[in-house]
């Protein structure tokens, strides 16, 4: 629990999320277009690392199914920011994977016509940090 | 120098057991400008009064400095002690020995030492003391309410009872306000106008009410007792004593088309109009922007059509002046704006509506005739989804919204799920809600009801977008504790719109002097013990306009308001506290410092001429302070740069003198 | 209570509201604080002027506390608020003259608080001791 003290206040700094104004009302939830694809909502990041419950969210694909689309961002009554505290997860588990990122060159052969471009410009927030 | 007379209380043994009482009149004895020091035991007695009259007398007394029990105890009774002797009330100072000394400390020697340094501080004090005399001020008899709505009928006719004049101003052309546009009312379910209305018409027949509709308050003058308000009537082109309200003229209008406001907009109505079937006063009025008489002198058929001969389209404005003796606001709220809830699609599809709008809906009186249809093609809806809390207990840096729970929001929507579920049983209603807050009188009864009886889905989470799709409106909420995401093809959105103050409330606030919060609310003079009364003087609150209200709570405030009126109206003159601050003209430069800082708009600015030295005058702008209204905080003295300021009783320089006493 | 022998002299202003009203609630519950507190009464914790403190200070005391309503509750709606920022700016003016900040403070007492002000009173008492005796303003000017 030590250790996870010392990741959940990592990540509130990098995110600068404060989710003790959470008033858990799940608008960021109700309002998440990839509700389906992710096994954690937006709702439940915030409150599993306002209690330091973070492995899951680290071992959870939910990190890589967000759309980054920030609708839950948009939609929360209190300011709480739910997509950057997603983000700052995500970046502290691809950040120790080292530089196994998609460079800008790679993209192209992985594209087909189904991609949506949403997709893309996401994938470049997700991997070209 | 003041001749001083010190009186130390043993207060039985509750002082003398830890303070020794002789020694600290021995040592007081020595104090510049004491004459006199004694010590009895029990100094508030009959016998330690007339004690302290009988010293007064002899040695020609001038002050009195009594060391005992807290002046929060006992400040009265010696000041009354004084007067009987022929002294200024206000020449009596009290050094606490008691809560503050021998209670407080165990050991005799530091206790006797404390209690001599407090009686020295109080010497020092009462030596620098002025007599004082409180001020007076007449009391015009009369009262202003401000609004309409049922805070304002409420505490009118509780004025009125007790034999005052009231005048209700009222900004629409009725009285009745938000209740009068009510369906029905929670959790008793009994019917708004059929409580309302009678209200109303006890309103219109009493000969000590007089109702000002469609009118503002143009501007307010003067101070507690004596206030001057000039009241803009404006011009509705009727003659309001010759109109008879047949309706004759609303019939035959030609410009029919516009949008009704007492119906939110949901129908229309001529441009010659009466608000509702029981509106008092009962006279018509011509909306200026819609009559094509007003706009180019083309039409004229209500003239032609009004047997009385009412119609004046050359009617103006008319500003009275009147005067008052106290004014209470009650000038209540509005559901916010729904135009930043883009999600909600309020503004894309009819059928997302506010529930005052649904409260119109389901009115008997309202445009669908209380039958519940769609607002866009006329047809009952299946499906029917609640949204709560919507701009309530937002963010204080969100763009939308407010920050406050808006306290009504959960029980009317209780109650329009619950007559839905009840008038159309097949109808499936679901209420999103963050939390069901209840706290009220059979409130969390009259939900559970909606629950268990009516059927009312209730799921905890929040609707995430509303999309209208044909003739359906795709929600998309979470169901929190199922950990689903929920999407319902419902016929009806109604949200929950949040409240706020009425426009009006902050330009009032700003000619009464009255304080606001951040959200528009007026502020009470204390949040717990005087919850009616604005922190000015001669200024009440009734209603929503302090703070989001049910209707039994907002009655239960009007009548306190009037109480409070009616205490003041009684009264002759009033007699103020005469610690106040004074402004010395010679040092004042005018600068507004202290007028920026007074919490009660009590100092005011005048030119004033002054003799120089060279026989010349010149005109100074210097402040000065309305004894009626200042309370005596003393903010204006400490922010004065000059030291003009000053407060009595509590001057700079007795205080000072306090302090250099303690710190010898 | 005493930490040693040295008595610190303490001056209190107390707000007649709230803090004052505390003070003789702490005494109507025989809450025991040390006799180094001398309480003033003023109206309403606006009311103490600057100067009143620097008198203080001049004239020799050890350390000087003000009360008042809580944010929210004064008598008088704002004057705590006027209270808040004034002794800020106070405050921070005196440390830089060689008055260390402890020795000053800004305490919110509501009339209920009889436990709060005994408790402040000997916390406060106890912090100005262990700091020693105070500079005289008077002295600290003539000390290059």
């Amino acid at each position: 629990m030590n250790n996870n003290k010392y990741l959940r206040e990592e990540l509130l700094r990098q995110s600068g999320v404060n989710p003790k104004k959470c008033m858990k009302c799940g608008k960021c939830t109700a309002t998440c277009p990839a509700f389906d694809e992710m096994e954690y909502h937006p709702h439940q990041f915030v409150s599993m690392v306002e209690s330091g419950d973070i492995e899951p969210l680290l071992k959870s694909e939910s990190l890589y199914k967000c759309l980054s689309c920030f609708a839950c961002i948009d939609r929360c009554p209190r300011g709480v920011e739910p997509a950057k505290l997603v983000e700052a997860v995500r970046l502290s588990v691809i950040r120790k994977q080292g530089g196994n990122r998609l460079s800008a060159d790679d993209v192209p052969s992985l594209l087909d016509e189904d991609v949506p471009q949403q997709l893309l410009v996401s994938a470049f927030r997700k991997y070209s940090k | 120098m003041q001749r001083v007379g010190v009186f130390v209380c043993w207060c039985g043994s509750n002082i003398a057991g830890t303070v020794d009482v002789k020694a600290v009149a021995e040592a007081l004895k020595n104090e510049p400008g004491v004459v006199f020091s004694t010590d009895y035991q029990y100094m508030c007695s009959q016998a330690g009064q007339d004690m302290i009259i009988n010293a007064v007398k002899e040695h020609n007394l001038t002050g009195i400095v009594v060391c005992s029990c807290s002046p929060r105890m006992h400040e009265a009774t010696f000041r009354k002690t004084a007067a009987a002797a022929g002294l200024n009330p206000y020449m009596v100072e009290i050094a606490n020995i008691r809560e503050q000394c021998s209670w407080v400390h165990k050991d005799m020697a530091l206790g006797t030492e404390k209690a001599i340094i407090l009686g020295k501080a109080a010497v020092a004090k009462v030596n620098l003391n002025a007599p004082l005399t409180p001020g007076q001020s007449p009391v015009t008899k009369r009262a202003l309410v401000i609004g309409g709505g049922i805070a304002g009928i409420q505490t009118a006719l509780d004025i009125a009872d007790a034999g005052f004049e009231v005048d209700i101003v009222e900004k629409k052309p009725t009285i009745g306000g938000k209740m009068a546009q009510l369906d029905k009312t929670f959790p008793t379910l009994d019917c708004a106008a059929c409580i309302l209305t009678p209200k109303m018409v006890d309103v219109a027949q009493n000969d000590k009410i007089r109702i000002f509709s469609y009118s503002e308050v143009a501007e307010v003058k003067g101070f507690v007792g004596n206030f001057d308000v000039t009241i803009k009537k404006n011009a509705r082109y009727v003659k309001e004593d010759i109109c008879t309200g047949c309706g004759a003229c609303v019939e035959k209008c030609p410009m029919k088309k516009n949008p009704n406001e007492f119906n939110l907009g949901m129908d229309n109505r001529p441009a010659i109009y009466i608000p509702f079937a029981q509106a008092v006063p009962k006279v018509a009025t011509i909306d200026p922007n819609a009559c094509n008489m007003l706009k180019n002198g083309k039409c004229g058929v209500c003239a032609r059509i009004c047997t009385a001969g009412a119609i004046d389209y050359t009617q103006k404005d008319e500003y009275i002046e009147e005067k008052y003796g106290a004014i209470v606001v009650a000038t209540g709220f509005n559901p916010i704006s729904m135009d930043k809830f883009d999600e909600f699609a309020y503004n894309q599809s009819k059928d997302v509506i506010t529930s005052l709008e649904f409260e119109r809906l389901t009115n008997a009186a309202g445009p669908t005739a209380g039958h519940l249809e769609r607002p866009s093609d006329g047809r009952s809806p299946k499906t029917i989804v609640f949204v709560q809390c919507v701009g309530s207990r937002c963010d204080a840096c969100a763009e939308k919204g407010k920050e406050y729970c808006s306290k009504i929001c959960c029980m009317y929507t209780a109650k329009h799920a619950m007559l839905v579920r009840d008038k159309y049983p097949e109808t499936e209603v679901y209420v999103f809600y963050i939390d069901v807050r209840t706290p009220g009188k059979n409130f969390d009864e009259f939900y559970r009801r909606a629950v268990e009886e009516y059927g009312v889905k209730y799921v905890k989470g929040m609707v995430g977008k509303v999309v209208p799709e044909g003739d359906k409106l795709k929600v998309q909420a979470s169901d929190l504790l199922a950990n689903k995401q929920l999407h319902i093809d419902a016929d009806l959105v109604v949200l929950a719109a949040a409240i706020e103050p009425d426009k009006s409330a902050r330009p009032l606030a700003t000619m009464l002097t009255a304080s606001m919060d951040t959200n528009d609310f007026f502020t009470e003079a204390h949040p717990k013990l005087r919850p009616v009364e604005s922190p000015t003087a001669g200024v009440f609150l009734s209603g929503a306009c302090q703070g989001p209200k049910d209707i039994p709570e907002t009655v239960s405030q009007a009548s306190a308001a009037a109480a409070k009126v009616i205490g003041l109206l009684a009264k002759d003159k009033l007699t103020g506290n005469p610690c106040i601050a004074h402004s010395d003209e010679l040092m004042c430069n005018g600068c507004s410092s202290c007028a920026n800082v007074c919490p009660y708009g009590a100092i005011t600015y005048e030119d004033k001429e002054f003799r120089m030295p060279d026989r010349t005058t010149k005109v100074r702008r210097v402040a000065s302070v309305n004894p009626a209204v200042c309370q005596g905080c003393g903010a204006c003295t400490v922010a004065c740069p000059s030291g003009a300021m000053d407060l009595k009783g509590f001057a700079n320089l007795q205080i000072m003198a306090e302090v250099d006493a303690i710190c010898k | 209570m005493q930490v040693n022998e040295y008595k610190p002299l303490i001056v209190a202003f107390c707000c007649n509201w709230c803090s004052y009203a505390g003070a003789d609630l702490a005494g109507n519950n025989r809450l025991a604080y040390p006799a180094d507190v001398k309480i003033i009464r003023v109206p309403c914790s606006c009311r103490v002027n600057p100067t009143f403190i620097l008198r203080a200070f001049q004239r020799g005391a050890d350390g000087v506390i003000i009360c008042g309503c809580h944010p929210g509750d004064c008598h008088y709606t704002s004057g705590n608020y006027y209270t808040r920022r004034r002794m800020a700016a106070l405050f921070s003016m005196l440390d830089f003259l060689g008055i260390e900040k402890e020795r000053t403070r800004l305490e919110w007492v509501s009339a209920a608080e009889g436990a709060k002000f005994a408790a402040t009173m000997n916390d406060f008492v106890q912090t100005v001791a262990s700091l020693g005796e105070n500079k005289r303003l008077e002295d600290l000017r003539c000390k290059k």
